[in-house]
């Protein structure tokens, strides 16, 4: 989930994206296991289809027939009541059925394998399992061996891909086209799935994205990668250069377990060099977006007074959140029923 | 009654003996009688090798038989037919077994199990430490008399510095080399894979080759001060190959073997497979310790290889079930089944003019001997000279051929290579003076 | 060979006022009229209907958008399109909503029309104005102002274009294997 600070809104408000009819045939994918290879026009589709479903979900009653008799099953095996609860309310206002399987209450902890399981779920009758595992790589295993749609919900340390949409359809409706501006991401990149995939999707649109972060949280090899392979960023150490002229920022969480993984010697100098705070933020351009992927450290990587900024723009964050995840749904399942191609060169 | 075999007609290729000609190759008995152009000889079963290249059986310093113990990944039956397949006749079977090979009893049992059940020639790699916890030293001169060529923790470096050091001094009074897998266990804490742009691609953790690096660089600083000798299992780095390059000058009693996807596979195997494509695969057969590295490394392990650095291949064969590597990448067994690959993956070398194929042969056999002074066990090994035992491979180094791990002789499937086509084939393997492996020759 | 039009801007006007006249005597007067234009070229329809209801009526009358993609089957005449966009409607509870199309084919999207309707709140009453119905239905859907009836066979390709959405105007059929041609 992000939270945003609140900006006066200018009279004159970007309009919403959906001016021009995107590209349809655009998604041609059954799974949905990453940004890393998503196109402009993709991304245009996507967030064109979000804001269609950000209407659905204004109505008094938000709910429609699209995904009636379909089957979505969402197989976590880590927690997150957030994530699971947004995918869930997806495919219930698109009518379909939504299961939750909880990998620890199942035969998983049984010692059933993810392929095992994958194919009982199928067998159950899923037509789209929503995978959310610790283990970076598990949703292509999966979708090797599934008939199924595979949407990955967060994979080790590798991937997000709706948080990252859900942040970019945000950002879209404050500051407009992000080609050009300037986005930076500060905190634990090398553990944020969620910042891997924003770096893709947002160097994909054209921002000028800089990672900010301690020489040990900075992936290795992002910096000076060879074309092609990693989005291409600026990795800039000290945050008071990185900030200047920021169109935004995104504070990522600074967990406890990196302080004891020797990654940061500790909250206080950590603190002191990267959290974001009303002085820095003055440095960034006026009317800066500040973005957090929840929950956030109030007096680590962000200051209680931004922080508390933040909160008001909750409720907004979760229907973009919602919204997101039922574009993707429906793209996902129209592309099965067309039976949709996959990219070429894949083995998905 | 004699049994006589002649191998005729095939380009006899003895690195040993500097010899490179066309020639016939006489066996008696299970021993090499005589290696000449044109021999006269009556009574004698003939193996046309025309067109074929004769080259004494191939020699592997690094094989993971995994028995006993762990026989549902390997036995010794099916780990040296596995060898015969690959031109393999003579595999050292390191001690990683449960129970470990860290006494008399179980050495013998391997050898007992070889004789009877065994394709090719088993020697044994006794462990440096009891049940290889890397505590106190195993009781080396027992398993030197029971038939040990080296000792090793293999699968486990040995962490502690002293206990190695220990372990060098001690062994060189059995006048064996103690082969450790180098790597620093804290730096290569969790990783799965090399770390590089590669690693951070997949969201895996990686191990920095300064890892591997320091324990090499460890271990040669506690040969030279003993002046004990130390082999350096499958190394993969640039620096560790430049580390070995230094100390050899220096006089340091050091050796190294690489393995064949050292000198071929980088980390991208890892991401996209060994066919190569766009999507990412997340190829758990390629999850191997130490781990595919980068093009760089590549590189510099052939560099290491052709200018005699590294002194033999060696392919670290290391079977698994097939729901070992069929999961998540974090939970994969780490190994590559290797051994009948090897050959076919390293003409690669050849074919790309890094090497020529007397050399590639050389650090297959005789180098690989001469690591390990494996002549000091069995006279005449890795050569073909008159009197060695008839260990004898045949090859058709042009022969196109599809990686199919559902034909391995081998229980272990877990090779990257499936679907990949290789040039260079082992034709034929002689082992004991019995066709151990033969795939396609006319026997007239 | 272009086709010869079967409606031509004149005849499309005409029809235009006619069902606007139609509309208002059916209904006695303009009171609790909705207009809501079915994606894409109802919309402009619904607009040109009202406006031309505002000139004799001298009332302003609200016109919505209603896009149906989430509500079609996989028959639905329109085929499987992805691109789904906003609907924008005016309050319909208690409302008489004339629901208003190009050309009345199976009956499938009005159908569609139909749920969603009911689903944004409960109209009074619900009235269908097409400009062309070309037969063939599947389902006892009936327009109750029609511009045009124009008989087709299952293969031709009715085409309506509008000026607001195609830069032209004409109402033509294209037989069988020519609309293949042409698409």
């Amino acid at each position: 989930m992000t939270i945003r600070a609140p900006q006066p809104r200018p009279t004159d408000a970007p309009a919403p994206l959906t001016t021009s009819d995107a590209d349809e045939s655009a998604w041609q994918r059954r799974h949905l296991l990453d940004l890393d290879d998503v196109s402009v026009d993709e991304l245009d589709l996507v967030l064109q289809t979000a804001d269609t479903m950000k209407e659905v979900l204004s109505r008094e009653v938000p709910r429609v027939p699209a995904l009636r008799g379909t089957t979505i099953m969402t197989l976590f095996y880590e927690n997150s009541t957030r994530t699971r609860a947004s995918f869930e309310l997806a495919g219930k206002v698109l009518g379909a059925d939504v299961i939750n399987v909880s990998a620890s209450a199942s035969s998983v902890s049984k010692g059933e394998s993810l392929i095992d399981t994958v194919k009982t779920l199928q067998a159950v009758g899923a037509d789209v399992i929503v995978l959310r595992h610790n283990r970076s790589g598990a949703p292509y295993l999966a979708a090797r061996h599934a008939r199924c749609s595979i949407i990955n919900a967060g994979d080790g340390l590798h991937a997000h891909p709706t948080q990252a949409l859900l942040d970019l359809l945000t950002i879209r409706s404050r500051i407009g086209d992000v080609r050009g501006k300037r986005v930076v991401i500060v905190g634990d990149v090398l553990h944020s799935r969620v910042a891997r995939s924003n770096l893709w999707s947002l160097t994909a649109l054209g921002a000028d994205v800089t990672v900010c972060a301690p020489r040990t949280l900075v992936p290795v090899g992002l910096e000076h990668a060879p074309e092609g392979t990693l989005p291409p960023v600026r990795v800039e150490i000290d945050l008071d250069r990185a900030i200047v002229g920021a169109d935004v920022v995104m504070a990522l969480r600074m967990q406890h377990e990196r302080m004891q993984g020797g990654f940061v010697p500790g909250v206080r100098e950590y603190s002191r060099l990267y959290q974001i705070n009303a002085a820095r933020l003055a440095r960034a351009k006026p009317g800066a977006l500040v973005l957090h992927p929840g929950p956030m450290n109030e007096g680590v990587e962000i200051s209680h007074e931004v922080a508390h900024g933040l909160q008001s723009h909750v409720e907004e964050q979760v229907t973009n959140g919602v919204a997101v995840r039922m574009a993707v749904l429906w793209l996902i399942t129209r592309t099965l029923s067309r039976g949709g191609r996959l990219p070429a060169g894949s083995a998905l | 009654m004699t049994d006589r075999l002649i191998i005729r007609n095939g380009r006899v290729i003895d690195p040993a003996a500097h010899h490179d000609r066309v020639a016939d190759v006489l066996v008696e008995d299970g021993r090499i009688v005589s290696v000449a152009p044109d021999l006269n000889v009556e009574g004698a079963r003939e193996m046309d090798a025309r067109g074929l290249v004769v080259a004494p059986g191939f020699v592997d310093l690094h094989t993971h038989l995994r028995d006993p113990g762990l026989e549902y990944k390997e036995d010794i039956a099916s780990g040296t037919r596995a060898a015969a397949r690959g031109g393999f006749t003579t595999v050292c079977a390191m001690p990683n077994t449960v129970p470990a090979m860290d006494s008399r009893s179980i050495v013998e049992y391997v050898l007992r199990e070889a004789a009877a059940r065994g394709s090719v020639r088993v020697l044994p790699i006794g462990a440096v430490s009891k049940e290889r916890a890397g505590r106190e030293l195993a009781e080396l001169g027992d398993l030197a008399a029971a038939g040990c060529v080296a000792f090793s923790d293999d699968g486990a470096p040995v962490h502690d510095a002293m206990l190695m050091r220990r372990a060098l001094e001690y062994a060189s009074t059995f006048d064996l080399p103690i082969i450790d897998h180098c790597e620093d266990e804290s730096l290569a804490h969790d990783a799965v894979m090399h770390e590089g742009w590669v690693s951070t691609r997949l969201g895996l953790r990686g191990a920095p080759s300064a890892g591997e690096e320091a324990a090499v660089m460890r271990d040669i600083a506690l040969a030279e001060a003993t002046g004990a000798h130390v082999h350096i299992a499958h190394i993969s780095t640039r620096g560790a190959v430049a580390a070995v390059r230094a100390a050899k000058a220096r006089g340091v009693r050091v050796t190294a073997e690489v393995t064949p996807h050292h000198l071929t596979l980088t980390d991208e195997v890892v991401a996209y497979g060994a066919l190569g494509g766009e999507g990412l695969v997340y190829e758990t057969n390629a999850k191997v310790n130490p781990p595919l590295r980068s093009q760089d490394d590549v590189d510099a392990c052939v560099v290491g290889l052709v200018d005699g650095t590294i002194d033999c291949i060696a392919t670290d064969h290391a079977p698994h079930a097939i729901t070992e590597k069929l999961c998540e990448f974090d939970e994969a067994a780490f190994g590559i089944s290797g051994l009948e690959t090897a050959f076919g993956l390293c003409m690669r070398l050849v074919h790309g003019g890094a090497l020529p194929l007397p050399a590639l042969i050389e650090r297959m056999t005789a180098g690989a001997v001469r690591a390990l002074r494996l002549d000091r066990h069995v006279a005449g090994i890795g050569t073909l000279a008159a009197g060695a035992p008839a260990e004898i491979v045949l090859l058709d180094p042009t022969a196109d051929w599809l990686v199919d791990p559902e034909r391995f002789a081998s229980k272990g499937k877990n090779t990257p290579l499936a679907g990949v086509t290789l040039r260079g084939a082992v034709v034929a393997t002689i082992s004991g003076g019995r066709t151990a492996h033969e795939h396609e020759v006319a026997v007239v | 060979m272009p086709e010869a039009n079967i409606m031509s801007p004149a005849d499309i006007r005409r029809a235009i006022v006619r069902i606007a006249h139609e509309i208002v005597e059916h209904n006695r007067g303009t009171q609790d009229l909705v207009f809501v234009g079915m994606r894409t070229r109802g919309v402009p329809l619904a607009q040109r209907i009202a406006a031309a209801i505002t000139e004799f009526e001298h009332e302003q009358l609200p016109v919505g958008t209603l896009d149906v993609g989430l509500y079609r089957d996989d028959l639905t005449e329109r085929g499987s399109s992805v691109n789904i966009q906003p609907s924008d409607l005016p309050d319909v509870a208690g409302k008489r909503v004339v629901l208003c199309d190009d050309v009345l084919y199976t009956g499938r999207t009005v159908r569609a029309a139909l749920d969603a309707l009911i689903d944004f709140g409960r109209p009074e009453r619900i009235q269908l104005a097409v400009l062309v119905d070309r037969g063939h239905r599947e389902l006892p859907i009936r327009a109750d102002f029609v511009g045009k009836n124009i008989p087709t066979s299952r293969g031709d390709d009715v085409q309506v274009r509008l000026g607001e959405t195609d830069g032209e105007e004409y109402v033509r059929v294209a037989a069988g294997e020519e609309a293949e041609a042409l698409r």
